[in-house]
């Protein structure tokens, strides 16, 4: 089964271990330029990041599971559902899945030994840190940010929250922006430059296809973001009146311009699930992917018209009729090709044969909810019925059922599924199924009966209602559910920490899965592959010629690239060899431009302008002096 | 057509029952009026299209599970052919048709019913102003000007002119109307139409601030003759005060902080930060639909509001009981 070392490979392995072995320890962690490393970062940071959201929400349950409770004050409640928005989207799904899953997966499948840029890659994940850690200052100061995620202009003007909590959203958004713009630069770059020659774009994992896409719409998003908090801080800090109405600004450019970026970011946060759910299919039902090349424009197509909805979400606004019904229109031609997506996956699980292992439970959970999510959707692209359930706990429940159940659930699967790569571990099986099914059921009775509160005209962002209005049993039930969920979650964490140290090892394939990361060992080396491997269809896993023959070439030297640090960049579409590089080595200065953004950003929260430039052009000198000290050949 | 009609409306009777079942008066599903009556008609719909597509969807998972072991497809074996055009007819061909059919239902024909009235073709016209955190009701062709409760004419087109006068707001009133949002510096309408009597309970529904969970109003609809009654009364300036106590409670009234937010017709209180209470003691309820207008529990918003509705933009005064006794029978006299 397993593919033997031929003799005479040992010399070349042992030099490619001298090459890129990092340096250990602490120290280690601080400079690593290694993108699993970063990938494992980022991993840490962001599961920390979902607890603490986690945490939050179950608070906010708490609160809601009578009337006229008063666990948390109308104050603590609204900054918790605030944060608990912005960690869940900032800092939990977008750096887990960018950060995360790809960094560590993306040169895996494709055959790279690293990120394009493995310094950059660096440089985000600490900024990635440093802008949570801002964030979280307000929390721990007692003044998070309290407007909503969406921060609604005037509530969150000066005039009407003069206090810090509104400039810890403006400022650390740019800051994190920042960071999801590097990333994104990486990924698209990575994915075009880096592919094993041979992997031609027809013949790239889905997965890869999946976090191009998000990182095209990050990086085409992300501006309009940043310039809505930069308006926002020059109103607040300046003086400005971009969106003061009585001086001629405009309260809905908030709007227009937060959803230009909010929504093309519903699909930043679902599409990375749609990438790991096409890495799991085929692994588990054993046969390829039901019309791969449809499925791969369908995932190009849905990033590409999600930048044309975004004034769905203001239905209520009173605009004109006939702009609501061009944006009802393309709301709904967006159902298209996700519909293909959903089908392509469930006729690829009914024709292949499943194995309902762990991973594939919760790609099932996956697909179910983003039925419902999806069904949800399509209602509210009914302008009538939107203008009734918008901003009502209908939209808090469908929104629940898309970036909860379809876009978290593949995250769980993806973690079950890549932990004996990642480890070389197990995990428990049984565990893990017990897990999925209280996860399962906790998100069905969390987010389910959120659609009758909203049709029963619950509005969202109560922190409190009275009993006579009959909302009652339904959040508690709701309240309940969040804890059945909350267990599912905590089971999750536990049975992965657990088989850290107990787990039967894997091996370099225990799934027989399909793509390149499997051939490595586990956990793989620094160097992911001591061979350039191989590439001649999607499914490089399957095609056991190409993998005896790069242990032939192994065995003779060739491909090895043990120079320095090399990995073989390639052409854009075909993927024909185009040139050696050679990476960057292990740096200092990524944690360090980290710690000088952090500093200039805190500046610029207490409006230290002059200091805040001052810093930005130590910042400025320190990446002139990073890049004047490269060797010439790096 | 009339049995479908028929056989649908029964099956929207059955669910509206399970649903009211929770509540009821403040739910998209009890409509009262053509306009929302066509809404919930619609999600009826649309909810059992749901379900046909929920069920299939899942129906062919569950069928993967019971064929796990077995290679292909039913009757079509391992056609890949076959597995692809099954992507193609459920993942594009059938929702095309669906939403072609949902779009031509929603966004052409119900839209009409939930556009913004056209000019002229409403008989009464109310402004309406979001707060943080209470409604002002004005009636522009009276001097009528209440808070929080809005009395209509049964079965009258009223155009309602939503705007704010601090952050956004959304005026909801499921059971007659589809949400409109209250924006600073822009006026928008929507058609209030109630086709029975009685009373109609919304909320706000835009997050608005720390009292946002207490922004809630109420409907009256009457017949035209005791609307009509009603308007003129609250055209009317209030009457001086009568009773002892309430004479020291005026007097109170107009030298303490309460005149500077609020206004009294007919008295030299004419602030409007706040509600105006010129009838203060003919409204049912209190603090934006929070509490019932009762003297107690006037008495104690009076008395302490903080308490009541946390973060509500009228202070604890510390007034004396003595004090909050008579501007409680002051207002009291305020029909």
């Amino acid at each position: 089964m397993a593919i033997e070392l031929r003799p005479g490979s040992q010399p070349h392995v042992e030099r490619l271990e001298r090459v890129w072995t990092e340096r250990p320890g602490l120290l280690g962690w601080l400079t690593t330029t290694d993108h699993k490393q970063i990938g494992l970062l980022y991993f840490f940071t962001s599961l920390a990041f979902f607890a603490a959201g986690g945490v939050e929400a179950l608070l906010l349950r708490t609160q809601l599971i009578g009337p006229n409770q008063h666990v948390l004050t109308p104050e603590a409640y609204d900054e918790l559902f605030t944060m608990h928005g912005i960690t869940m989207i900032f800092l939990f799904v977008i750096p887990m899945t960018t950060g995360a899953f790809g960094n560590y997966l993306l040169p895996l499948m494709i055959g790279a030994r690293d990120m394009a840029f493995p310094r950059m890659n660096a440089v985000s994940y600490w900024l990635f840190l440093g802008s949570g850690l801002f964030l979280y200052a307000g929390l721990f100061g007692g003044k998070a940010p309290n407007a909503g995620w969406f921060d609604y202009v005037p509530l969150a003007s000066k005039a009407y929250t003069p206090a810090i909590n509104i400039d810890f959203y403006g400022y650390g958004l740019i800051f994190n922006g920042i960071s999801s713009t590097a990333g994104a630069i990486n990924i698209i770059v990575t994915t075009f430059k880096l592919r094993a020659p041979g992997m031609s774009l027809n013949r790239m994992p889905l997965f890869c296809f999946a976090f191009l896409a998000v990182a095209f719409s990050l990086l085409f998003a992300l501006p309009s973001l940043t310039l809505a908090a930069a308006f926002l801080e020059l109103d607040r800090q300046l003086g400005f009146h971009f969106y003061d109405a009585a001086s001629g600004g405009s309260p809905l450019l908030w709007q227009n311009l937060f959803w230009i970026f909010g929504h093309p970011e519903v699909y930043i946060i679902i599409l990375p699930a749609f990438g790991i759910a096409t890495s799991i299919i085929p692994t588990f039902v054993h046969r390829r992917m039901v019309m791969f090349p449809l499925v791969a424009l369908a995932e190009l197509l849905v990033a590409f018209l999600g930048f044309g909805v975004w004034a769905h979400h203001m239905f209520a606004v009173g605009l004109a009729t006939v702009t609501t019904i061009y944006f009802a229109a393309a709301s709904m031609i967006i159902v298209i090709p996700s519909a293909i997506q959903l089908f392509a996956w469930i006729v690829t699980i009914l024709s292949g044969t499943p194995n309902f292992k762990t991973p594939l439970l919760w790609i099932i959970g996956f697909i179910v909810f983003f039925i419902v999510g999806g069904l949800s959707g399509i209602t509210v692209a009914a302008i009538p019925f939107d203008q009734q359930v918008n901003a009502s706990y209908y939209i808090v429940a469908h929104f629940h059922f898309v970036i909860f159940g379809a876009a978290v659930f593949p995250i769980l699967g993806g973690m079950y599924y890549w932990f004996p790569k990642v480890t070389g571990r197990m995990y428990h099986e049984g565990v893990g199924k017990l897990s999925f099914w209280l996860t399962f059921i906790g998100t069905w009775a969390t987010f389910f009966p959120m659609h009758i509160l909203g049709i029963e005209g619950m509005p969202r962002r109560i922190f409190t209602y009275p009993a006579y209005v009959g909302w009652t049993a339904l959040n508690a039930l709701e309240s309940a559910g969040a804890y059945v969920l909350a267990m599912g979650l905590v089971l999750v964490v536990a049975n992965l920490a657990g088989s850290l140290f107990v787990g039967a090892r894997a091996g370099r394939n225990p799934w027989r899965g399909e793509t390149l990361e499997w051939a490595t060992t586990s956990p793989p080396p620094p160097y992911n592959y001591a061979v350039i491997p191989t590439v001649s269809s999607a499914y490089p896993m399957w095609d056991r010629e190409d993998r005896e023959r790069d242990a032939d070439r192994l065995a003779g030297g060739e491909g090895v690239l043990a120079q320095g640090h090399e990995t073989p960049a390639s052409t854009v579409q075909d993927a024909d060899l185009d040139e050696v590089l050679s990476m960057p080595p292990h740096s200092v200065w990524p944690p360090i431009v980290g710690l000088i953004v952090v500093l200039m950003f805190i500046m610029l929260l207490v409006q230290h302008y002059l200091i805040a430039a001052g810093v930005a052009g130590f910042c400025a000198l320190a990446l002139l002096s990073w890049h004047a000290r490269e060797p010439a050949d790096a | 057509m009339l049995r479908k009609r028929l056989a649908l409306s029964s099956i929207a009777a059955c669910a509206s029952l399970l649903l009211s079942g929770c509540g009821g008066q403040h739910s998209i599903v009890s409509p009262h009026s053509p306009q929302t009556h066509h809404i919930a008609l619609l999600w009826w719909w649309m909810l059992a299209a749901a379900a046909v597509v929920f069920c299939g969807a899942v129906g062919l998972l569950v069928l993967a599970y019971f064929r796990r072991g077995i290679r292909g497809l039913p009757f079509f074996g391992e056609r890949e052919d076959v597995a692809g055009g099954m992507v193609v007819l459920f993942g594009i061909a059938v929702p095309l048709v669906v939403l072609l059919a949902l779009f031509g239902a929603a966004n052409l024909y119900v839209i009409r019913s939930s556009a913004a009235p056209s000019p002229g073709s409403t008989q009464l016209t109310i402004d309406v102003i979001g707060h943080q955190w209470w409604w002002e009701v004005r009636y522009p062709r009276s001097n009528a000007v209440t808070a929080n409760e809005i009395h209509v004419p049964v079965g009258t087109r009223v155009d309602v002119v939503a705007t704010s006068a601090d952050v956004i707001h959304s005026f909801w009133v499921p059971a007659l109307a589809r949400k409109i949002d209250m924006i600073p510096g822009r006026e928008n309408h929507v058609l209030l139409y109630a086709s029975n009597a009685g009373v109609y309970r919304g909320q706000c529904s835009e997050f608005c601030g720390t009292a946002h969970a207490y922004m809630g109003l109420k409907v009256f609809a009457e017949p035209r003759a005791s609307f009509t009654a009603w308007l003129k009364h609250n055209a009317q300036p209030a009457v001086a005060a009568v009773g002892a106590e309430a004479r020291a409670g005026e007097q109170l009234f107009m030298s303490s902080q309460c005149s500077s937010c609020h206004q009294i017709a007919g008295t030299p209180a004419n602030a409007t930060v706040g509600p105006s209470l010129t009838h203060v003691a003919s409204r049912t309820s209190l603090a934006a639909a929070t509490i019932a207008n009762e003297p107690k529990e006037l008495a104690s918003w009076i008395a302490n509001p903080q308490a009541i509705k946390p973060g509500d933009r009228m202070p604890d005064l510390g007034l004396s009981h003595a004090e909050v006794a008579a501007i409680t029978a002051y207002l009291e006299e305020l029909r």
